[in-house]
């Protein structure tokens, strides 16, 4: 039965079990048999405690990892046998990532950093990609830092040039863990609203894991993982600043 | 950023980035590069020095009649009878019949570039009360000079060997009291003797041939040896010397005469020469062995120390090919900038050394001159080289697992 991509939800999880060890003593199973849909647009929060399996889920949504069992459907195709290079493709095509700790190239610039997602598919001579890392470094504030190195930067101007770069390829969904984990109140702020922004201006979707309840009251939708199970999963409506 | 593509890119910030690093495994291919360099120099040297001494004085190939010899066996019969002890015949002068003709094959054979026809034989050189046993050599001197030099072997007087012309040794010189211009006979085993007089003094490098060679022409020596019209061998020189034992097939195949080259008669010095090659060939193998070690081991240790920014690269879209191409680019790009500075440092090597390896009087130990010819390889060589040792650190780099890199 042939699938039509529009309607089908951005991220179809059915059953999606992930064991650690398999085969050893320490064998450990992280992912019990979750099922989860996020559809294109949404602004979702992903809570629960340290160990219940946030970060393991990440992975397997943006294709850093497989899970060991279930189906894992992205934008309607199946992505769950693809050999390594075919997920590092639908991974660059469909999703950006934004980590806890910036994680910028300390060897290039800031706008080069922007553009590392397009430069790696041979987008290299495009201006408009050129002037889309540009734009979205103006568009995260920092106008003036297009040449400087990450290292010149504060921790919240990284993070922020880390935003851009999730969204240099408009993804469809970007998958953010820990985005503000060491940021401080006020540059936590700023991350999230610009966060906010792309979702409401260019429809990207986000999956925010966070500890933080203050920031997970501010997403659409909120859903709980405990112990590698889905424990809660509901719509909320975002308390305006 | 853009022109050169993404895995050049990348590959080049992270040598740009990783300075100490790139220093060292750069300076470490540079040292290996020119040593191999310099190594090469100075066995060329030793080798061209050694067969310069050892060929300088004689022919790189000799042709002769075969040596007579007696058959042992009477008749053909199977129960004929074997005399049971062969004495070896003692040889007379044996002469070649019809040289112009092998001396002209010899000369159109490839790989010769001079040929000289040579009536040689005992005799002794008589002057006052001094009589000497000889090696006399008669020859024409300008055929003669194109096969074996002898310019710069001349210390006094002149080459030239016309009608009564002789050129001597200068232990021969001194042993009969002799000097330039004088006149002294040389009487040979056929009872005949000539005055001729000395035009020239050689030293021909060692004391045994100062002491006994004396050149003269062609005619005058054949009526002494009584073999008028004949020669009794023929001398060629070829334009590469480690061929000669190939090009004397030759020539015994197509000519059926004895042929001798300097490497028969050498045979030591040539083994000693196999010998060094075979040693410089294994230094130089574990150099480039020890050389490939070296930047392995730093990219190994580069690759650990990159392992977020891999993992950010995969994360955001870098294929495991384009990781492994970004290590297998600095591995290029390592040993290409060894081969480079290695160069340079080989050609600073030599040059210092060429200087420093002098003997008392300040001539060089060996001429030792940088292979130009070999720069190509060597950089050919050294890239090839950087990308296989960079094989196993880029294997690792694709390998990383995007997830577990970037957690830490």
């Amino acid at each position: 039965m042939a699938m039509n991509p529009a309607a089908a939800p951005l991220v179809a999880l059915d059953a999606v079990r992930k064991t650690y060890n398999a085969g050893l003593p320490s064998e450990q199973e992280v992912l019990h048999g979750l099922d989860l849909r996020i559809n294109a647009g949404e602004f979702a929060a992903l809570i629960g405690p340290s160990g219940s399996g946030k970060s393991t889920l990440l992975n397997i949504i943006g294709l850093l990892e497989g899970g060991s069992g279930g189906v894992y459907r992205l934008a309607g195709r199946d992505v769950t046998q693809l050999d390594d290079d075919a997920r590092t493709q639908a991974r660059h095509a469909t999703l950006g990532f934004i980590f806890q700790f910036h994680h910028l190239l300390p060897a290039f610039s800031t706008l080069e950093n922007v553009m590392l997602p397009a430069l790696i598919g041979g987008e290299v001579m495009d201006k408009k990609s050129r002037d889309r890392a540009a734009w979205l470094l103006d568009a995260v504030g920092l106008k003036d830092a297009h040449h400087k190195k990450p290292t010149e930067l504060s921790g919240g101007m990284q993070q922020r040039v880390a935003i851009a770069r999730a969204l240099v390829r408009s993804p469809q969904l970007v998958l953010a863990d820990e985005p503000t984990g060491n940021l401080d109140t006020h540059s936590s702020d700023t991350i999230f609203e610009l966060m906010r922004q792309f979702n409401r201006e260019q429809g990207t979707a986000f999956l925010v894991v966070t500890h933080d309840p203050r920031l997970a009251a501010r997403c659409d939708r909120i859903i709980e993982l405990v112990d590698g199970s889905i424990a809660g999963d509901r719509a909320n409506t975002p308390k305006l600043n | 950023m853009g022109l050169l593509g993404f895995e050049l890119t990348v590959a080049l910030r992270f040598l740009r980035e990783g300075r100490m690093q790139t220093a060292l495994i750069v300076g470490g291919a540079s040292v290996g590069v020119a040593v191999i360099y310099f190594i090469t120099a100075v066995l060329v040297g030793v080798q061209a020095d050694l067969i310069r001494r050892v060929t300088g004085s004689q022919p790189h190939i000799v042709l002769k009649a075969p040596d007579e010899t007696v058959a042992p066996l009477l008749g053909s019969r199977a129960d004929a009878a074997r005399i049971a002890s062969v004495q070896a015949r003692p040889q007379r002068l044996v002469t070649l019949d019809g040289w112009p003709v092998i001396a002209r094959q010899i000369e159109t054979t490839p790989g010769v570039t001079a040929v000289a026809a040579v009536a040689s034989g005992a005799a002794l050189a008589i002057k006052g009360d001094a009589t000497r046993s000889i090696v006399l050599v008669g020859t024409d001197m300008d055929r003669y000079q194109r096969v074996v030099r002898l310019d710069d072997k001349l210390t006094q007087g002149v080459l030239r060997l016309e009608a009564s012309d002789a050129l001597m040794g200068i232990e021969l010189a001194k042993d009969l009291g002799a000097v330039l211009g004088d006149r002294f006979r040389v009487q040979s085993g056929e009872g005949t003797s000539e005055v001729f007089q000395i035009r020239g003094l050689l030293d021909l490098g060692t004391r045994e041939l100062n002491r006994r060679y004396v050149y003269v022409n062609l005619r005058p020596a054949q009526s002494l040896l009584n073999i008028t019209g004949r020669v009794t061998n023929i001398d060629a020189a070829i334009d590469n010397i480690m061929r000669a034992e190939q090009v004397a097939a030759k020539l015994r195949a197509s000519t059926g005469q004895q042929i001798e080259s300097w490497i028969q008669t050498n045979q030591q010095v040539f083994t000693a020469i196999g010998n060094q090659n075979i040693m410089t060939l294994l230094i130089r193998s574990f150099v480039t062995v020890v050389v490939a070690l070296g930047i392995a081991s730093v990219l190994v240790v580069s690759v650990v120390q990159k392992r977020k920014e891999i993992g950010i690269l995969r994360a955001v879209g870098t294929t495991r090919g384009q990781m492994m191409r970004v290590f297998l680019w600095q591995g290029a790009m390592v040993g290409a900038a060894g081969a480079l500075l290695g160069t340079a440092f080989g050609l600073v090597l030599i040059s210092v050394f060429s200087r420093i390896l002098r003997s008392e009087k300040g001539v060089p130990l060996f001429t030792m001159a940088f292979d130009a010819g070999l720069t190509g390889i060597v950089f050919a060589v050294a890239v090839v080289l950087g990308v296989i040792a960079a094989v196993l650190p880029a294997r690792n780099a694709a390998r990383l697992d995007p997830a577990q890199a970037i957690r830490g």
